[in-house]
């Protein structure tokens, strides 16, 4: 179990979930208040289920009669991202890494540039003796070698996060229909709609807006064509022993490049909007690490584009070495940074799927 | 009071509203879409402009086959006998049902202007056919106005206090303001008053209903201190609505003096035996359901020693009603209670030993008037009486809280305010300043907030047609 049972993080989110649940107004926002509605006492797996499902929309703030300079100073929105991200710090696993990196820009820069600088020594230490394209800068063996522990150890380190936080929220036998109805939501965002469809109170205060809703979608759907092109290379490789490079009308090349727009530009609007937003209403202590975390998901896009479009010049293995260092990087951080929210996310909406009348 | 300077500040708008609230902003976004210029004179600061609007949550409205998030339908005739109910005929028929008639279309003018709806709350499906709540409460729904005011170009002037108009001739010339940097002196063309009552000012308070207004807790803003409702009743504008009197709820004790709001609400109250100062209890707990009885609980709180009373349960009544914001006072013994209380041990005691004697066996059913009285008791409990005997014992203190007070202008059926000469030439009202017309006594929840809507299209309108 969680330890949190003297923390003031969990204690302030406490006394400001009560008056919510005194007050009920906001109730229609989002997922978040019916959950609270739907309780008399807010035990601690209670609280970290709610700060899960809390989308930082923003609304409940700005419509909020309590807030400073009131004396009950709400500030739900703050109190629910401290406690979310101090959630994922409690269960990331190994749990000191999430402490770290939650936290830290500069630790997160520096992870990227070790590995950046791995990959170039890696390739002129290993320099390949056949293949084509990229194959002939490090060898499909070398990559497979490196990137599949890469890929596979930070989903190990999740699922042992995600299982601690489904015990700690009381979670059930998960059915179909409730990741149908979690996964619907979102793939929708429908928490960023406002509850009325006219999107969210993130960067423009009391006034409403789908900027950030369609950033994230651009992202979250720019990361998954990215990693459907991925599979797809892999699916060619195996299954139809039709190995890399692939020409501009293939599905690895199609996916790659519209998910890679998406997702470098998607990063660049929600750094924009970031910046714009009251860093007040999240967690201040994790803005600059959240920043660092966006910037290097949209440096992944921006350089596998980069490595694109000059793949056949003098530039491509430097270019090679920063695009698979900045992925490499993403997947050693993901457990530990802001990414680790999708997978949190998700079993909250599962977990308030099982919940809902 | 001096007049200000006015070479340099010499501001003329078609339209001058003081007040920030719902009636405020309504009368204001409907005078500039008329094509005039308009300026709002806001007496709070920003983050507390809307008056008591910002603690408001849903609005009474009628409407012939399910509208929006309204279930069912409420005809005009139900409204105005529910209004008729609660007023105790008290009221201005021709002005309530201006007001009800015109609630439908209100609510699609609010939809129109930014306002979102939304399915009433948890705890509040008694309401779902009849009031219309807002989706993120009354403070949304005065940021929605704003925004469209700001985007519209209406001039809001936070911060700034009308304290003078100055009449001539059933004329508004000119009105004083002053502002944390400035006095201002505005001659606009005409002028709307929707500036609220005066509850806020205590010592007003205090010499209408007595001296035990002091510690009365005042629900909404502290912003509404009936300065100008004061000046003009000053220079002898008619007025309605009786002067002493105020609309008080029992609330919380521990609530904050202004501004507490919805979450200060105690329902505990049919499911306790409640006890004053003495540890004696003095009225009956259980005389209806509690949407029908909570208005008149301020006023019975308020005619106790120190204004002040004390509801106890045990755990069995723990979870039976909506939480509110401070947890109760909890003990093991009653004497224990007492004593964290401020009571008599022994005496609180003996009164709950006394009460629960006077129970009965019999089905507790505590959505409905179960009839479940005491026997030999005075005064009785008539419905929900079970004897309070299982630890945890739990206890809240109860104030009057006021929401709002009656005193207000008198206005004609176009919002116009009238004078000692007859209906003012340029002064409309609207909101709370005039509702003592419509509302004599008692409230019917939601129906401030329909009557600031209705008036304040209105005053707007006529407001642009004369400016």
């Amino acid at each position: 179990m969680l330890n949190t049972s003297s923390n003031e993080t969990y204690e302030e989110a406490r006394r400001q979930l009560e008056i919510c649940n005194a007050c009920r107004y906001c109730e229609g926002y989002c997922s978040a208040f019916p959950a609270i509605t739907r309780l008399r006492a807010f035990a601690d797996g209670d609280i970290t289920q709610i700060a899960n499902l809390c989308h930082n929309c923003r609304g409940c703030y700005y419509a909020c009669q309590y807030t400073e300079p009131h004396e009950f100073a709400l500030n739900l929105p703050q109190a629910l991202a401290k406690t979310r991200t101090e959630s994922w710090q409690a269960y990331s696993w190994p749990a000191p890494l999430g402490a770290v990196f939650q936290r830290n820009a500069a630790a997160s820069v520096f992870i990227t540039i070790v590995a950046v600088a791995a990959l170039m020594l890696l390739i002129r230490a290993l320099p390949a003796t056949s293949g084509d394209g990229f194959y002939a800068v490090l060898s499909h063996g070398a990559m497979v070698a490196l990137f599949a522990p890469l890929f596979l150890f930070p989903l190990i380190c999740l699922f042992v996060g995600l299982k601690r936080y489904w015990k700690d929220v009381g979670g059930e036998r998960i059915t179909l229909a409730h990741l149908k109805d979690a996964v619907s939501q979102a793939a929708t965002l429908r928490n960023l709609s406002g509850g009325h469809g006219e999107g969210c109170n993130f960067e423009s205060q009391d006034r409403f807006s789908q900027a950030r809703r369609h950033a994230h979608h651009a992202v979250m759907y720019g990361f998954l064509l990215c990693f459907a092109s991925t599979s797809s290379g892999t699916l060619l490789h195996y299954g139809f022993d039709l190995p890399a490079p692939y020409g501009f009308w293939s599905l690895p090349k199609l996916l790659g490049l519209s998910g890679g727009l998406l997702m470098t530009l998607g990063c660049i609007v929600m750094l924009t909007l970031k910046a714009k937003a009251d860093a007040a209403l999240s967690n201040p202590e994790t803005h600059g690490a959240d920043q660092a975390f966006v910037g290097l998901l949209g440096f992944v896009g921006a350089s596998g584009l980069a490595l694109y479009g000059l793949g056949s010049t003098a530039a491509m293995p430097a270019l090679l070495a920063l695009h698979l260092g900045a992925v490499a990087a993403f997947f050693v951080l993901t457990p530990y940074t802001k990414m680790a929210h999708g997978f949190f996310r998700l079993a909250a909406l599962v977990r308030d799927a099982q919940q809902k009348p | 009071m001096s007049k200000p300077g006015t070479e340099d500040h010499i501001l003329k708008p078609d339209v001058l509203v003081i007040g920030g609230g719902n009636a405020a902003m309504t009368a204001a976004l409907q005078a500039r879409e008329a094509g005039k210029s308009v300026t709002v004179i806001e007496a709070a600061p920003k983050a507390y402009r809307g008056g008591n609007s910002r603690h408001t949550r849903n609005f009474r409205c009628m409407h012939n086959g399910p509208l929006g998030v309204l279930t069912g339908d409420y005809d005009p005739d139900e409204y105005f006998d529910d209004l008729l109910k609660v007023t105790k005929g008290d009221t201005d028929p021709q002005l309530a049902k201006l007001a009800i008639e015109n609630s439908e279309s209100a609510y699609r003018w609010m939809e129109a202007h930014g306002v979102r709806f939304q399915p009433s709350l948890s705890g509040t499906l008694s309401l779902s056919r009849t009031n219309a709540f807002f989706l993120g409460g009354g403070k949304a729904l005065v940021n929605a106005y704003y925004a469209r005011a700001e985007d519209a170009g209406i001039t809001v002037l936070y911060d700034a206090h009308a304290d003078h108009l100055e009449i001539s001739n059933n004329q508004v010339t000119e009105v004083w303001v002053s502002t944390r940097a400035q006095e201002l002196c505005f001659k606009p063309a005409a002028v709307v008053v929707a500036s609220g009552g005066f509850q806020a000012d205590t010592d007003w308070l205090a010499r209408a209903w007595g001296p035990a207004a002091k510690n009365f807790l005042i629900r909404g803003t502290p912003y509404n201190r009936g300065v100008v409702l004061k000046d003009l009743l000053d220079q002898d504008i008619q007025s309605v609505g009786d002067p002493t009197q105020c609309h008080a709820v029992a609330i919380d004790g521990r609530a904050p003096k202004f501004d507490g709001g919805i979450v200060t609400r105690l329902d505990c109250v049919p499911f306790s035996i409640v006890v004053n100062r003495n540890a004696e209890r003095f009225y009956d707990e259980g005389e209806d359901v509690w949407p029908k009885r909570y208005a008149i609980w301020g006023r019975l709180v308020a005619a106790q020693p120190d204004q002040v009373g004390y509801a106890i349960i045990d755990s069995k009544s723990r979870d039976l009603f909506m939480p509110s914001v401070f947890p109760p006072i909890e003990a093991d013994t009653i004497p224990q209670l007492a004593t964290k209380l401020g009571l008599a041990p022994d005496k609180l005691e003996h009164t709950i030993e006394t009460f629960n004697a006077a129970c009965k066996p019999g089905p507790f059913k505590p959505t409905e008037l179960d009839g479940l009285s005491t026997q030999g008791l005075n005064p009785a409990k008539t419905n929900w009486a079970r004897p309070i005997h299982e630890p945890p014992f739990y206890g809240y203190s109860l104030r009057p809280g006021v929401t709002f007070t009656y005193l207000g202008l008198k206005v004609d059926q176009t919002a116009r305010v009238s004078g000692k000469q007859g209906p003012m030439e340029n002064l409309w009202a609207a909101g709370e300043i005039m509702a003592g017309s419509i509302l004599g006594q008692g409230y019917l929840a939601g129906f401030g907030m329909t009557i600031g809507t209705v008036f304040g299209q209105i005053a707007g309108r006529e407001a642009a047609t004369h400016a």
